[in-house]
């Protein structure tokens, strides 16, 4: 199953990484971050189909993605 | 589990200064990608302007140094020749290149330079606080113009790519963008390849890409990628200007 990984005090909620998710699972986070701003985080990891397209528009490489090993 | 995203080695871990999103972040990322593909991070040498991005050379992991407004091509030229086998590139801003340093990427083009020169497009000078950029579109508010740019005014805005892809010594020039997913991929083809054209010796090689300023444009970084693709696209056409005749 893909997943993603949120560099959470990295993140300076741009929120950009939310209107590219096909499945639509990024949110932003209700918490404040060390930077006080809210970060974006993923509700639903088990819908995540590793595209990395929240990674790619990412300004500030606060994401990182991971999948499976092809066979 | 393999990693299929993350932050590029050729990218230091400290983090970037520029306003929450900025797509300058998005183009530091692609060319460190890209030199992590093509395995040239310890052949690289970087040369960063004046602008939002002067503290470059604190984020990417390769050797990297300081110009004057403008000057970037000019110091590069310096670099390239005196170390002809390492990959050196410049990363500026449209007030760098396409106002005060208008001669130098000129001139560096028509000498065809070996260098490799990322042009960061953003329609406004940012890190002074919004002033009209030879690249402000007819109609663009910014400090020094605040009704909007006016042709009879302040003229028409520089088109850089159309116009140096004119010159002989241009090897590659292309214009991308980054206001989604698939002209992030696109983007980051057309910078490798600048790269990979520059390493095969063609000549200069320029990508320009389209870029927001959320903070000066005074608009959401959503806001702000949905006004690039409206506003910029029509007057800045992508696509690749020049590309280097196939060696028979
Ligand atoms: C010789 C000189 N003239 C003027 C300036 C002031 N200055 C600093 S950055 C800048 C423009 C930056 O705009 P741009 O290159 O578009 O970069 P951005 O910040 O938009 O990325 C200017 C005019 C300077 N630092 N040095
Ligand atoms: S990898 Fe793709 S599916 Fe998974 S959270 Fe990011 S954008 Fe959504
Ligand atoms: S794009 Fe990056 S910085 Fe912006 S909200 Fe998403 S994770 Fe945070
Ligand atoms: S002022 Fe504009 S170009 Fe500079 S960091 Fe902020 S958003 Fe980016
Ligand atoms: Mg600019």
């Amino acid at each position: 199953m893909p997943k993603v990984v949120f560099d959470e005090d990295r993140c300076k909620g741009c929120e950009l990484c939310t209107t590219v998710c096909p499945k639509n699972i990024v949110v932003m986070s209700k918490k404040i971050n060390a930077k006080g701003y809210h970060p974006a985080t993923v509700d639903e990891m088990d819908k995540c189909i590793g595209c990395a397209f929240c990674a790619n528009i990412c300004p500030d490489t606060v994401i990182e993605v991971f999948k499976e090993e092809k066979k | 589990m393999i990693k299929v995203a993350g932050r590029p080695e050729s990218l230091q871990s400290k983090q970037f200064h520029y306003c929450p999103g900025c797509t300058h972040g998005i183009i530091h990322r692609l060319v460190a990608e890209v030199m992590d593909e093509l395995g040239i991070r310890e052949e690289s040498i970087g040369v960063a302007p004046v602008g939002c991005s002067v503290l470059a050379y604190e984020y990417f992991n390769c050797d990297m140094h300081e110009a004057a407004h403008g000057r970037a091509p000019a110091v590069a030229t310096g670099i390239k020749r005196v170390h002809p086998d390492k990959v050196v590139f410049t990363y500026q801003g449209d007030g760098d290149l396409a106002s005060i340093g208008t001669a130098e990427i000129v001139h560096a083009a028509g000498r065809s330079e070996k260098i490799t020169t990322i042009f960061v497009n953003n329609a406004i000078y940012g890190m002074t606080g919004g002033q009209m950029a030879p690249t402000t579109l007819i109609g663009q508010k910014a400090t020094t113009s605040p009704y909007g740019r006016s042709v009879e005014a302040q003229g028409y805005p520089l088109k850089v790519s159309e116009m140096l892809a004119t010159l002989t010594g241009a090897a590659y020039i292309a214009r991308v963008s980054v206001h989604d997913p698939q002209h992030i991929r696109k983007a980051k083809a057309a910078i490798k390849k600048a790269f990979e054209y520059q390493i095969a010796g063609k000549g200069f090689t320029l990508v320009e890409v389209l870029s927001t300023c959320p903070t000066n444009w005074g608009l959401t970084p959503i806001e702000a990628l949905k006004w690039l693709e409206e506003n910029m696209l029509p007057y800045y056409p992508l696509g690749e200007y020049k590309t280097p005749e196939e060696v028979k």
